[in-house]
């Protein structure tokens, strides 16, 4: 084995075990990080659907759904259960993906990303104009749940939610990846570069890209519960443009090419943006801009994809060839 | 003419405004019989490509494949039936390697959904590898499509659509973009695999040479119609073939 291939092995492992030590170790970083991890979670479904070419641009709308469908139902039973929360909220988003699914990937690439956008907005609309259901713009309060009919104080609620959320991003990622290397994942991105090959095989890409929608809507959905929880308050905020667009954002910051670009994506962005308010409050956002803009020119593969050609450069230069489809889609090309 | 019918042309009719493409078309295909079309350009070749394959669906007329009405029904349902397409110009996955093209051809012919395997490990591989070394090209198995050049393109996407096992296979010009002196290889080695694959094989082509070794019968397109079929030994002698095909080739 190559000294890349060794760290590319060890890495996410390394990564994933200095998360897991954080609450010990910088417990001010904690609750940041459960935020974090949770809106991993909603890049990690957009990543989805960027192997098939495509960027919505209203995730948000199922991160929503699942969010306000966990507070309703928390609220409706004085706090509620987290696990029937999760289950309940990205089983919403995933029923209304299927729904306006069969309409939309009936498109593509700049209508494809506008009738999500659309659909999000929408969605805010309603959240923001129902306010005897909805709260309005004050939102919903979500009272904390019990966890497997524990109710816990808040202390160790936190860290059981954070250890909850670091497990469920784990799984969500493995599962991920194991979906983009199967046939359907496949095609999937084979949608990208020839839906008329695709359609002369006897596929369906209307079929396989609504998969893969729904399985988008899904973690969004899931991250938007865990976000509300921690958070302990859900708003028409979670629908906004602006919180697609930073999917988005992050998505390509990590790297579209790897289910590990949501994780890291989102933990850098978090950091520059946490370190860039506290040191330079005014220009925060210029700051993010300018990674951006150095990330597109420089870095078109994101932070996964840096990190693949610098382990490349220091490891031994002829391991190239080979490469499969799982490993391509799993860390980044 | 001898052998079973596998498809049937019926009364075809399509024009695009004024552009008659087909015009009362009625050809039977003959199964194990390969056909060479051979026309002037528009005279309607990939027309009736178009419209065999699911393309297009005639304003008029019907097609019978095995027995079955299949007008008008997406390719996508065609294909399902045994009936399959390589392209003129190569329609491949060009971020994926050459096996997984062949993989993801597979795995749709097998209906193999099941979401969490993958895609390599799929039954099919070995089978794909044989298909892979019958086209010769074993070689190619790991390079991405978007590294090879133009013909082996070409065997590739003749390679995904046998990948599907057909029994009916439309080539449009697969020695189109290859250099002359390799026209004849690059058929031998489609001519083979379709000879072990079992599959009957209609295919445009402009190079006479070509049409004379390889194909079992030769029909003649022009302005939409099918004016002359047979043996190619016949048919590529006929003077009105010569005059309004061929030009001064021969």
């Amino acid at each position: 084995m190559t000294t890349r291939a060794q760290i590319l092995r060890v890495l996410p492992y390394a990564l994933l075990l200095a998360l897991a030590l954080v609450p010990q170790v910088y417990p001010a970083a904690q609750v940041l990080l459960t935020l974090a991890l949770a809106k991993s979670l909603a890049v990690l479904g957009v990543i989805v659907l960027l192997q098939a070419g495509q960027v919505s641009f209203g995730h948000a709308l199922f991160f929503a759904i699942a969010a306000y469908a966990a507070a309703f139902l928390g609220n409706s039973m004085g706090g509620g259960e987290i696990v029937l929360s999760l289950v309940l909220g990205t089983v919403c988003s995933a029923a209304v993906a299927l729904v306006v699914g069969v309409f939309i990937v009936r498109y593509r690439h700049i209508f494809f990303g506008m009738l999500n956008l659309a659909l999000s907005m929408i969605f805010f609309s309603f959240l923001e104009k129902f306010y005897h259901v909805t709260g309005g713009s004050d939102g919903l309060s979500v009272a904390r749940p019990r966890v497997l009919g524990m109710a816990l104080e808040r202390g160790p609620f936190e860290l059981v939610l954070f250890y909850g959320t670091l497990g469920l991003v784990i799984g969500a990622l493995v599962l991920t990846h194991r979906f983009l290397s199967s046939p359907v994942g496949q095609m999937m991105r084979a949608i990208k570069t020839n839906e008329v090959r695709l359609e002369y095989l006897g596929v369906s890409a209307r079929n396989v890209l609504l998969a893969g929608y729904v399985l988008s809507a899904a973690l969004c959905g899931l991250g938007g519960v865990l976000m509300s929880t921690a958070q302990g308050i859900v708003t028409p905020e979670y629908a906004w443009w602006v919180r697609s667009g930073e999917f988005v954002f992050i998505a390509i910051l990590g790297g579209a090419g790897s289910v590990g670009g949501a994780v890291v994506g989102t933990l850098a962005y978090e950091a520059v943006k946490t370190y860039a308010a506290a040191f330079a409050a005014d220009i925060w956002q210029m700051i993010l801009g300018v990674v951006l803009l150095v990330v597109i020119l420089f870095a078109p593969n994101g932070l996964i994809g840096l990190f693949r050609s610098w382990t490349r450069r220091i490891g031994s230069a002829p391991e190239r060839t080979g490469d499969r489809a799982g490993d391509r889609v799993g860390a980044g090309e | 003419m001898s052998g079973k019918v596998i498809l049937q042309a019926r009364d075809l009719d399509i024009r695009f405004g004024g552009v008659v493409a087909a015009s009362d078309i009625n050809i039977d295909l003959i199964e194990h019989q390969n056909l060479a079309i051979i026309g002037p350009n528009g005279a309607g070749k990939t027309t009736f490509l178009n419209l065999c394959t699911g393309y297009l669906k005639p304003h008029a007329g019907r097609i019978i494949f095995n027995g079955e009405d299949i007008t008008g029904i997406a390719p996508r349902r065609l294909v399902r039936k045994g009936v399959a397409r390589a392209f003129q110009i190569p329609q491949l996955f060009t971020e994926h390697t050459v096996m997984e093209n062949l993989l993801i051809a597979a795995a749709a012919q097998a209906r193999q959904w099941a979401p969490f395997t993958r895609l390599d490990r799929i039954g099919a591989r070995a089978e794909m590898e044989h298909l892979l070394e019958l086209m010769k090209c074993g070689h190619l198995a790991t390079l991405p499509v978007s590294a090879l050049p133009e013909g082996q393109r070409k065997l590739i996407d003749i390679a995904v659509a046998l990948a599907l096992k057909p029994r009916l296979l439309f080539m449009d010009e697969p020695t189109s973009g290859v250099a002359s002196a390799e026209k004849f290889e690059l058929l031998d080695i489609i001519a083979g695999a379709l000879a072990e694959a079992r599959v009957t094989a209609v295919f445009v082509e402009h190079d006479m040479g070509i049409v004379d070794r390889f194909a079992d019968e030769v029909a003649v397109w022009n302005r939409g119609k099918v004016l002359f079929r047979g043996p190619p030994g016949d048919v590529l002698k006929h003077p009105d073939v010569i005059r309004d095909v061929i030009g001064e080739e021969l």
